[in-house]
């Protein structure tokens, strides 16, 4: 009777096909007596002697089961009515999507190394970058970046290196979340970060004009800038190149369906946050960030890129090309450090610009347009908010706590955190309010961000209006 | 001649593929809402296809892909794992999927409790004092972990400690992201067996050297045995130790960074822990740190206290943020799922078969192709198609010819201290027959490239497209499709 093995436990994983007697057999014909004896080049002091501290293995249902339950303890956008957008926002997903993205041959392919058998996975990556190149009116795209603050990091480093210059022009009407990835990532860099003021809610010019020099690499708007207006990017632009800085562009990709791309402002860098194209808000990711730059800088941008070419018998094909930017031959000297980037989200966007297409993105956007000015309209037709300011907006505005209005219900309560009470009670009627300026913007103490995304709609709305305050239902 | 139409090219005026639903607002003129000159006149040249259309378009995109769930993937370094089902499904719960980042803590407690236990464990598997889940990949990981290095050499006044020591192995990210965090890169060769020359680490360190960076098992699939030494080298001369977790699937439950001496750790998500690559992404590069360098971990962190959950950024020494929001959290969702589902000992299997299996191909493969550092290896090894050579036969060609076999090929010409290089790394989740059928293929190439070398040149034959023409594709630089 054979004896009861000793090599290898008796541990079983869904996930390890190898049986203990196969276990055996393999360690036998490499002359080991037990699994021990694989790891005999590392030092008996650094191993470790004990069970990891983790928790016990679950089965399928129990894990389940217990994920399930934390999900219980979140607040999620299908249950609750969505206001909130502030770079990350609540657009309808079509079902086609997670049905693509759920094919095994994309989700658990890798970076298609061999293109022979990675044509799908470098094919929509060609549709992705002719898709954000069509979007954003530049001549080159990249096949993704992580999201849309590390592209506009990167975009920096690229301004910087192709200018050799080491400062930068940051608007302050930049999402935050990009101003401060900007700022760490110049910082170890040695490049200046300087910060433009804005007036009535846009890029101030004069102000631009004055902090703008000759050692200048880069001027960074955003188009809609982070509370929803339009900036000028006509003038913008001229005050850029005047100085032969580079113009870059962070832009909101479903916005792009009715505004002028920032390429036909001459914008040389545009980058941005593609969530919203059939991403799922995931508390805050996976999403992608999006990097189109002209033909000028084509060389220096970081990431993969793919290109068409033949095979040996002249079909069509596509694979990974400029390579020699890339940091697995160019090392050290390489244009960035990227390697995995976000392909799948990619894919998710190549996929929602599809279906949506060239008619139906002009749709969204215009529904997004609409709405969002129905609700600005109607909440300030409440006497409870002012506009903060003048400026043209797509999707997303600012209000700001109308202090002037003695019998407002929102004042009544004499806090400087009114635009959290304010939210927190929208909570209890399944409604997210919008994003707290004041969190980042001194100087925007009770403002209020909101998004209306094409999926509200005119009765949701009605009762945002009809709960924004701060006094009982009744009165 | 075409292998498939791009979307463009099935686009039919006035085919929709989307329901756009009716506006139940007042219409107003978008000339009324926006100035005119910002009006986009001309719409962007996006497919108009049906849903039918979009659906059989990618689904044949699809079928042109080869990936873990076709077949075996030894793809070395990459750690090709399988990615369970499950894992996917959780991920997508609404109460996931659909939650806004900006959101109150309060609402947003289970994310948030995910994400700390979640470090918690990481930390207790590298014997780090504390994770942050934020970069969003391997070499983001590397990227935040040098920049932590770079702030606490500084932080102490040391700033004259401006290089990198690499050994001459390393994956290209790690010079790549040394140069992004402003370091300079002093590369050290390889030892005869394949590990640090500690000769040469000694002579190069001094106070000018911020760390080492290194991947342990290295990227020839090989466990640096003088691993405490060279932690003192390091250490006694100032110097940090990062370590490169891409080849953490050779470790877990057995030895950890943190005990070896290291101070800075990332992982991979994607690969370990058996999150999918997505095609080249969405995947997770948490960094771990020992105590002394918590204060310099990106923002924001997450903290419990009085049983609940909270966001800090109020912390002074920090690198600051390195990305939107919280790292990938759909991918570290599915992270957390995989560590529950494997517990302790299925962690510790996983990585003991691992690299079971990587030494039974490497043994049996031996007698076929020349294999450079003749040892026991870990979860992967490297062997050169120098003798397949003599015949005019690269490892390009054997590479090419696997996948006539149905086969992803392994990795090529890396690293690069090896010759014709080929990166095979197995995994835990393939069965003795796939490994079986693997030393079959091998062995039959190895064969072919003795009688018919002519013909292994032009393999791939069974693919659906076939060999590439790589320099046409970056000399004509065509990178979009162009409406004629």
């Amino acid at each position: 009777m054979k004896e009861k093995s000793l090599i290898v436990d008796n541990f079983k994983s869904r996930y390890i096909p190898n049986t203990e007697e196969q276990q055996e057999i393999m360690l036998e014909s490499i002359g080991l007596k037990s699994l021990e004896g694989l790891f005999d080049d590392i030092p008996q002091d650094v191993k470790l002697k004990r069970k990891l501290d983790i928790p016990e293995p679950m089965t399928e249902y129990e894990l389940l089961k217990h994920m399930q339950g934390m999900t219980s303890q979140n607040v999620n956008t299908e249950d609750y009515c969505c206001f909130l957008g502030a770079g990350a926002y609540d657009h309808y997903i079509p079902s086609v999507i997670k049905h693509m993205l759920s094919r095994g041959e994309f989700y658990t392919a890798y970076t298609p190394y061999q293109p022979e058998i990675s044509q799908g996975t470098l094919q929509a990556i060609f549709e992705y970058q002719t898709m954000i190149c069509e979007l954003t009116g530049m001549d080159v795209a990249n096949a993704s970046m992580y999201d849309g603050a590390s592209a506009s990091a990167e975009a920096v480093l690229l301004a910087c290196s192709s200018k050799r210059k080491k400062r930068v022009i940051i608007s302050r009407t930049l999402n935050p979340e990009y101003k401060n990835v900007i700022k760490t990532y110049a910082g170890f860099n040695n490049i200046e970060v300087v910060e433009a003021g804005y007036k009535d809610g846009v890029t101030d010019l004069s102000g631009l004009n004055k902090i703008i020099t000759d050692d200048t690499a880069a001027v960074v708007v955003q188009y809609p800038n982070f509370f929803g207006a339009i900036e000028n990017l006509n003038d913008i632009s001229d005050i850029t190149h005047k100085k032969g800085s580079n113009l870059v562009v962070a832009t909101d990709p479903i916005s792009l369906g009715i505004l002028k791309p920032p390429g036909e402002f001459g914008a040389d860098i545009v980058i941005g946050e593609g969530q919203s194209l059939g991403n799922p808000l995931s508390f805050g990711g996976p999403y992608l960030g999006f990097f189109a730059v002209t033909k000028e800088l084509m060389r220096k941008m970081p990431g993969r890129v793919v290109g068409q070419t033949t095979d040996l018998d002249s079909k069509r094909g596509f694979v990974l090309t400029m390579q020699t930017r890339e940091q697995h031959i160019r090392r050290e000297k390489a244009t960035s450090n990227i390697c995995s980037n976000q392909a799948l989200n990619a894919l998710a966007a190549t996929i929602y610009l599809t279906l949506v297409g060239k008619k139906g993105l002009k749709q969204v956007a215009e529904l997004c347009l609409k709405k969002s000015h129905y609700a600005y309209d109607k909440l300030i037709e409440t006497g409870r908010f002012e506009p903060a300011f003048k400026a043209p907006f797509v999707k997303e505005f600012v209000l700001k706590i109308n202090e002037s209005n003695k019998t407002n219900k929102l004042i009544q309560n004499t806090s400087n955190k009114l635009i959290q009470k304010l939210n927190s009670k929208l909570l209890e009627d399944k409604i997210i309010g919008g994003y707290d300026l004041g969190k980042d913007f001194e100087e925007m103490n009770n403002c209020w961000l909101l998004a209306v995304t094409e999926k509200r709609t005119k009765s949701e709305i009605d009762i945002l209006v009809d709960k924004a305050h701060l006094g009982s239902d009744d009165e | 001649m075409k292998n498939r139409d791009l979307i463009f090219e099935l686009s039919s005026p006035g085919r929709v593929g989307y329901s756009i639903p009716e506006c139940d607002v007042p219409s107003k003129n978008i000339k009324d809402l926006i100035p005119e000159e910002y009006i986009r006149e001309k719409p962007p040249e996006l497919p108009e296809v049906s849903e039918v259309d979009a659906v059989r378009h990618f689904v044949g995109l699809s079928r042109l892909n080869y990936s873990v769930d076709n077949g075996f993937y030894p793809l070395g370094s990459c750690t090709m794992k399988y990615n369970p089902k499950v894992n996917e499904d959780i991920a997508t719960l609404k109460g996931f999927s659909s939650v806004h980042p900006y959101q109150s803590e309060d609402t947003v407690q289970g994310c948030l409790e995910l994400l700390y236990k979640t470090g918690e464990i990481l930390a207790e598997i590298t014997g780090m004092a504390k994770i942050s889940l934020q970069p969003a990949a391997g070499a983001h990981g590397e990227l935040t972990g040098l920049m932590i290095m770079k702030a606490y050499h500084i932080n102490n006044g040391e700033t004259g400690r401006k290089k990198i020591v690499i050994p001459d192995s390393a994956h290209g990210t790690n010079p790549a992201s040394a140069a992004l965090a402003g370091f300079e890169v002093v590369q050290i060769k390889s030892n005869e067996k394949g590990g640090i020359d500690l000769a040469a680490l000694k002579s190069v360190m001094g106070d000018d050297i911020a760390g080492l960076m290194l991947t342990n098992p290295n990227t020839l699939g090989l466990f640096d045995e003088n691993i405490v030494e060279i932690a003192k080298t390091v250490h006694d001369a100032g110097g940090l130790l990062y370590y490169d977790g891409a080849n953490a699937n050779a470790i877990l439950g057995i030895t950890r960074p943190g005990d070896m001496g290291f101070d800075i750790v990332h992982l991979n998500l994607h690969k370990t822990f058996s999150t999918p690559h997505g095609g080249g992404g969405p995947g997770s590069g948490p960094v771990g740190v020992v105590k002394k360098l918590i204060p310099f971990l990106p923002l924001p962190s997450i903290e419990l206290r009085e049983g609940k959950y909270h966001f800090n950024y109020e912390l002074p020494l920090s690198i600051g943020k390195v990305k939107s929001f919280y790292g990938n959290f759909g991918v570290v969702a599915k992270t957390y799922a995989y560590i529950l589902s494997m517990g302790s000992d299925g962690l510790k299997k996983a990585s003991e078969v691992a690299v079971l299996n990587a030494n039974y191909i490497m043994n049996k493969l031996k007698a076929y192709y020349e294999l450079p550092y003749d040892r026991k290896c870990m979860h992967e090894f490297v062997i050169s198609a120098q003798k397949q050579k003599e015949f005019g036969v690269s490892a390009l060609d054997v590479a090419k010819r696997l996948l006539d076999y149905g086969i992803h090929p392994p990795t090529v010409y890396f690293p690069l201290i090896v010759k014709e290089a080929l990166m095979i790394e197995p995994t835990e989740t393939e069965s003795k027959e796939t490994l079986d059928g693997f030393i079959e293929i091998m062995t039959n190439i190895a064969k072919e490239a003795k009688v018919d070398s002519d013909s292994i040149k032009k393999a791939p034959y069974n693919t659906s497209i076939r060999r590439l023409d790589e320099v046409k594709a970056a000399r004509e630089l065509i990178l979009r499709w162009v409406k004629f």
